[in-house]
C-alpha cells in the first residue's frame, strides 16, 4: 500500500498537457532543421509514425506547405495497403516523394537476397545512394527513443558520416533545446523530432488529431501462420512452410514494416481508441512483439545504425 | 546489483494506461558504482513500467552471463546500457532515455554516466531536467564525483535537486549513519547555493523509500523517491498566482510567408496571400494578442495582432509552445531575432563573461575562435580570458589560463556583433548557449552567462533584464 501524499511543494495544474508539449518540441525540431539545413527529406513509409511526423511538419509549416520531400526505401516486401496508404496521403499533402528500390538493386547486382529472406537490412544502401543523389544534408526520422535501447541513446539530431554511419561513442552533447547541426561536407544529419514520444503517445496522438492512417493498423481478419511465436502474414514474399498451418484470425499490426519480418498481433482492436486501450495495458514492446529483426541479437539495431541504418 | 524480483509483479492493468498528465523530466547522476542503474531498474520494475520481453531478455542475459548465481538475480544495468561497449564493459557511456508512467504523470528518465570522462553526457541530461537524483553510497558518502555533479546542476540550476543516500541496507538502517551523510551533503549543497535539496534514505536492491515508504526507516517521516517526483513542479511552470515566471522570449525560427502556396481552403487563399508570421517556441513567459513587444536586433516595436497555432487562434500563448506570432508593424525580422515583451530586454552588448562546461578532449586557451548560440542566432566570438576553474575539493575558483575537458570554468568572451545578453539567473533559456568550433562543428562548450558586459546602446526601455516586477 502507498502511504498517503505527503505536502512537499504543492503542484500546480500545468496548462500544458503531455501531448502539447511533445507536440510542440517535435515542431520545434523539424523548424529549427528546415531553417539550418539547405535540403531537408523525411523518411516516409505510411507507417503510423511517419504518418504523425508528416502530420507535425505540415502543422508546423501552416498556412504554408510542407517545405521539403519524402523519401520511402520500397524494399518490395511492402505491404500493399500501405503503399496505396502512402500515395494517397502523399498526394493530399501535396508533397512529392522519391522511392528507392531495394528490388532494382537486387535486379542488377548490387545486393544479393539474404538466405533468410528478409529485406530490412539491405535497405541501407538504397538510403544512403538516395541521400547522396538528393544532396540531402538532413533526414528526418521517426524513431523513437522508447523502441529499441540502441535508438534510447540516439540524440536529436544525429551526426551520421559520408557512409552514414553513427559514432555511439563519440555523440554530440545536445544542451538544453539548442540544436547544434553543423557538419561538414559529406556529412549529413539524421533528424528524430519525435525521440521523446512513445507508442502510447503516438497512439493517443494520433486519437486526439483524428489522423487517418492504412487499416491493416486495426483488427481484421487475416491468413496468418505461426512462426518466431508471431503471426505472420500469407503472402508471396513470405510463404508458411509444409510444417506450418495457415489460420484465419483476427489481427492486427503494431508495426508495418517489410511482411517478411513484421508479424502481427491478435487484436479486437477496430478503433482507434480500442487500439489505446490496449497499447495501455499491453505487457510486451512493440518491437518485441512483431519484430523479428530485431530479435538476431542483442545488438541487432546498433549494429544495423553504424553501418547507416535510420 | 543483485536484484531479485517477483516476475508476479509485472504490468498488467496499472502499466501505462495512465490519463493523459503532466509530462516530468528527470535525470539520475552521481559516481559509478552508487548503484545508478539499480536505482532506475527499481524504480521501473516497482511502477511497473518494464514489459515482459525486455524483461525476459534481461534475464536470460543476466544468467548467461551467471550473474547473481543460483538464485536466478537480474542485472537491471543491462535494461539501460543499450550500447555493445557499455554491456561489454559494465559502465554506462551515454546517457539513455527511458519512459515511464504512474496514474499521476508520465516520466521521462535520462540515465547519466557516472564515470569523469562522460561527465559532458551528464551534462547533456541535466540541461532539460525538471529534477536530479543524485545518488550516494551511504557508505561512502561525498565523493568528488558527487561534488562535480551537484556542482553541475548548481550552476544550470536544475529546479529540483533530489539526493539518494543509497545502500542504507548496507548500514542496518541506522539512522545515525544516515544523518551524517546527510550532514555532508546539505553542507556541500549549501556551499554551492543549492537553495532547497531533498534528500531520502533509499535501498535501490531491496527497494526502500524508492516506490513505497518503507518500514525499516521509521525515523524518516518524508515522502518515497516517486511520491516526490509525482508532486514536484514542471519547468516553465506558474507561480502561486498562476503568473509565469519569467518574461517573454520567443527566439524566431522562421518567417512564415507562403505568398499565396497555402493549404488553406481555396475560398480563403486570398486572405492569406499576404500572411507573414514569426515561427518560434515560447523560451519563457506567456504573450497575449494586443501585448506590446520589442524586438532584437533592431530595437523596434509593434503590438501582437494574432498568437498562430497550425490553424487555431490562440489569444494567448506561453513557454514550451511552438507558435506563429503576427504583428501589426512591417518590422524587419529574420531567423536569429528574438521578439520579447516590451520593456524587458536588457542592453544590448559585445562582451560578456561566462561559466563555461568545456566537453570537448581538445583544451581552451585564451584568444580562441569560436562561435556561440543563443537561441536561434549564431555569432563569431573570440574567448579573450579564461579568468579560472571551480576546484573540486575547495568548491572556490583556482585561477587558470586554459580549461580542460570536464573542467567548469570561467571566461570572457567577445562577440562580433551586438546581442542582448542576459544572465542565465534570470532567464534559463536566453542566458544559456552553445559554443561551438567554427570549423569542424562540434559542441565544445555549455555556457551559461554570469555578467553581460558594457552596454553598447540602451536597452528597450527598463534595460532591468527579464524579471517580472511583481
Amino acid at each position: 500500500m502507498r502511504a498517503p501524499p505527503v505536502t512537499t511543494t504543492p503542484a500546480i495544474a500545468h496548462r500544458l498537457s503531455e501531448l502539447d508539449v511533445l507536440e510542440s518540441e517535435a515542431i520545434h525540431i523539424i523548424r529549427e532543421v528546415v531553417a539550418e539545413f539547405e535540403r531537408p527529406v523525411l523518411m516516409f513509409s505510411g507507417g503510423k509514425d511517419s504518418v504523425v511526423v508528416l502530420h507535425l511538419a505540415a502543422k508546423a509549416f501552416w498556412p504554408g506547405k510542407i517545405p521539403f520531400s519524402l523519401l520511402h526505401v520500397d524494399t518490395g516486401h511492402n505491404f500493399p495497403e500501405v503503399l496505396e496508404f502512402r500515395d494517397k496521403t502523399v498526394a493530399a499533402h501535396g508533397v512529392r516523394l522519391t522511392v528507392a528500390k531495394v528490388e532494382d538493386y537486387i535486379i542488377d547486382g548490387r545486393l544479393a537476397e539474404r538466405a533468410d529472406g528478409t529485406r530490412n537490412p539491405l535497405q541501407t544502401l538504397p538510403l544512403l545512394d538516395a541521400i547522396a543523389a538528393g544532396r540531402h544534408d538532413a533526414v528526418f526520422g521517426g524513431a523513437r527513443r522508447d523502441e529499441d535501447k540502441a535508438r534510447a541513446k540516439e540524440r536529436i539530431l544525429s551526426l551520421r558520416d559520408e557512409f552514414g554511419q553513427w559514432d555511439p561513442r563519440n555523440q554530440r552533447p545536445e544542451l538544453w533545446n539548442l540544436y547544434n547541426g553543423r557538419h561538414t561536407v559529406g556529412q549529413h544529419v539524421r533528424a528524430f523530432p519525435i525521440s521523446n514520444w512513445t507508442e502510447l503517445n503516438v497512439w493517443r496522438y494520433i486519437e486526439r488529431e483524428n489522423i487517418e492512417l492504412p487499416p491493416l493498423y486495426y483488427a481484421h481478419e487475416r491468413e496468418v501462420y505461426r512462426r518466431d511465436d508471431m503471426w505472420r502474414a500469407v503472402s508471396p514474399v513470405s510463404p508458411a512452410r509444409a510444417d506450418e498451418t495457415i489460420e484465419l484470425r483476427t489481427v492486427r499490426y503494431r508495426t508495418v514494416g517489410d511482411m517478411s519480418c513484421t508479424g502481427a498481433v491478435d487484436s479486437a482492436a477496430v478503433s482507434v481508441s480500442d487500439v489505446v486501450r490496449e497499447v495501455g495495458v499491453s505487457t510486451i514492446t512493440e518491437r518485441g512483439a512483431t519484430r523479428a529483426d530485431d530479435r538476431i541479437s542483442e545488438a541487432a539495431m546498433e549494429d544495423r545504425k553504424k553501418e547507416g541504418y535510420f | 546489483m543483485t536484484l531479485t524480483i517477483d516476475t508476479q509483479n509485472l504490468a498488467t492493468e496499472a502499466a501505462v494506461a495512465a490519463p493523459e498528465g503532466t509530462l516530468f523530466r528527470f535525470a539520475t547522476a552521481g559516481s559509478v558504482d552508487d548503484g545508478k542503474s539499480t536505482l532506475v531498474g527499481r524504480l521501473l520494475h516497482d511502477s511497473k513500467a518494464i514489459l515482459a520481453d525486455q524483461l525476459e531478455a534481461v534475464t536470460r542475459t543476466s544468467t548467461e552471463r551467471g550473474f547473481g548465481g543460483e538464485s536466478g538475480g537480474i542485472d537491471f544495468a543491462l535494461l539501460t546500457d543499450g550500447l555493445r561497449a557499455e554491456r561489454e564493459q559494465g559502465i554506462t557511456i551515454d546517457v539513455a532515455y527511458r519512459y515511464f508512467a504512474t496514474p499521476a504523470r508520465s516520466f521521462i528518465l535520462a540515465d547519466c554516466p557516472g564515470h569523469v570522462q562522460y561527465t559532458r553526457n551528464m551534462v547533456t541530461g541535466a540541461t532539460t531536467a525538471d529534477a536530479v537524483i543524485m545518488l550516494i553510497d551511504a557508505r561512502k558518502g561525498v565523493l568528488e564525483q558527487t561534488r562535480r555533479h551537484l556542482s553541475v546542476v548548481a550552476l544550470l540550476r536544475v529546479p529540483h535537486v533530489i539526493v539518494a543516500v543509497n545502500k542504507i541496507d548496507l548500514l542496518d538502517y541506522s539512522e545515525a549513519a544516515y544523518r551524517e551523510v546527510e550532514a555532508s551533503v546539505r553542507l556541500v549543497t549549501a556551499e554551492l547555493g543549492i537553495a532547497e535539496v531533498l534528500v531520502i534514505p533509499v535501498s535501490a536492491l531491496v527497494g526502500d523509500n524508492v516506490v513505497d515508504r518503507s518500514e525499516r526507516t521509521p525515523w524518516y517521516a518524508g515522502p518515497s523517491l516517486l511520491e516526490l517526483l509525482e508532486t514536484l513542479t514542471v519547468i516553465d511552470d506558474l507561480d502561486e498566482r498562476g503568473q509565469a515566471t519569467e518574461a517573454f522570449r520567443l527566439p524566431v525560427q522562421l518567417v512564415l510567408r507562403p505568398q499565396g502556396a497555402v493549404v488553406v481552403a481555396p475560398e480563403l487563399a486570398d486572405s492569406y496571400r499576404d500572411y507573414r508570421a514569426y515561427a518560434g517556441q515560447v523560451a519563457s513567459g506567456s504573450i497575449k494578442v494586443g501585448d506590446t513587444v520589442s524586438v532584437e536586433p533592431g530595437g523596434g516595436t509593434s503590438t501582437v495582432t494574432g498568437i498562430d497555432f497550425a490553424g487555431v487562434s490562440l489569444d494567448e500563448a506561453f513557454a514550451p509552445q511552438s507558435i506563429a506570432l503576427r504583428l501589426a508593424d512591417d518590422l524587419d525580422i529574420a531567423r536569429g531575432a528574438v521578439i520579447a515583451a516590451r520593456g524587458t530586454l536588457p542592453p544590448v552588448t559585445r562582451t560578456l563573461e561566462a561559466d563555461l562546461f568545456w566537453l570537448d578532449p581538445r583544451p581552451l586557451a585564451p584568444g580562441a575562435r569560436i562561435l556561440v548560440k543563443f537561441g536561434t542566432t549564431v555569432v563569431q566570438a573570440l574567448v579573450s580570458d579564461v579568468t579560472g576553474r571551480l576546484d573540486l575539493t575547495t568548491l572556490g575558483v583556482e585561477p587558470a589560463t586554459n580549461l580542460a575537458v570536464n573542467d567548469i570554468g570561467q571566461a570572457s568572451i567577445r562577440l562580433s556583433r551586438d546581442l542582448p545578453v542576459e544572465r542565465y539567473v534570470q532567464n534559463r533559456r536566453s542566458g544559456a548557449f552553445l559554443v561551438i568550433h567554427p570549423q569542424d562543428g562540434a559542441t565544445l562548450a555549455a555556457g551559461i552567462v554570469t555578467a553581460p558586459g558594457e552596454p553598447t546602446r540602451a536597452g528597450d526601455g527598463s534595460g532591468a533584464g527579464s524579471e517580472v516586477s511583481p
